[in-house]
């Protein structure tokens, strides 16, 4: 086993990003479940934010927070509203599989 | 040190977040998504992000995970029953998503240049001062917009919550 690097590279956080960003797209399209397709969602942009986070570690400029700070605000506001979404859907359905909901097909 | 705590932080955030996409049962996934978004706190303060880190923890780990159980518990959901139906869709899935991976790493390892590397403290400018400077002067105008964003949400969960749809 090589020995670990005095800083970590950069490459290191993104690679970690690329990770989380891709279980994040595993859960979207393997899960049946409503909610934890949404928190798949969820995770995928934390990912992101984490890119964001290290570029600017990297450009040493507070911009890349601010980013991440407005994903965060656009997160809440989409978790409201999705929510909102899923307890009405499921108060006319009765169920929280996706594949049950399909009046949008054809 | 620092090569240490990346690796123990970034340890958790993958296992919690292969649990997240492995149980069937929401309120599972949920507290996984809990321990992904305090481990991606802890990598944003080694960042030097202090603001962004405890943002993390009150907005995401706190208030958007708070609303998600809180659903869950509402609507009594319970686990998955039926699989994935399509079968190809299972096999295809996986190598496509390797591959994915395996291409954004490999131009990850090979447009970064090596030579930057990450210290703890080796950037200082994350703090609610620095954050809240350039939140409001250079970034004035998104930041307002973004109140009436959050309204406009507000209203839309008041309404689409509060009777059935026709």
């Amino acid at each position: 086993m090589p020995p670990l690097p005095q800083s970590v590279p950069i490459a290191w956080y993104l690679t970690l990003s690329a990770i989380l960003f891709v279980l994040g797209v595993a859960g979207f399209l393997y899960r049946r479940n409503v909610i934890t397709v949404f928190m798949s969602i969820e995770l995928m942009l934390n990912a992101v934010n984490l890119s964001f986070v290290t570029f600017s570690y990297k450009l040493k400029e507070v911009d890349g927070h601010i980013f991440s700070f407005f994903v965060m605000v656009v997160a809440a506001a989409e978790a409201a509203v999705g929510l909102a979404i899923i307890l009405t859907v499921f108060k006319n359905r009765q169920t929280l599989e996706i594949d049950e909901v399909s009046s949008l097909r054809n | 040190m620092d090569a240490i705590l990346f690796l123990l932080f970034a340890a958790i955030a993958v296992i919690c977040a292969v649990n997240l996409v492995v149980q069937t049962h929401p309120i599972s996934s949920a507290l996984s998504l809990v321990g992904v978004m305090g481990a991606l706190a802890a990598l944003y303060l080694l960042l030097g992000g202090e603001f962004i880190a405890a943002a993390q923890l009150i907005v995401y780990a706190g208030a958007i995970m708070v609303l998600f159980i809180f659903v869950i518990m509402l609507l009594n959901a319970g686990a998955e029953h039926k699989a994935l139906k399509k079968s190809w869709v299972k096999f295809a899935g996986i190598p496509l998503l390797v591959a994915l991976l395996g291409l954004v790493s490999f131009l990850v390892q090979t447009l970064i240049p090596q030579t930057v590397g990450v210290n703890f403290g080796g950037f200082t400018h994350g703090t609610a001062l620095d954050v809240g400077r350039a939140l409001f002067t250079a970034y004035l105008l998104p930041f307002e917009v973004t109140s009436v964003l959050i309204l406009i949400a507000i209203l839309g969960a008041i309404v689409l919550a509060r009777k059935e749809i026709d």
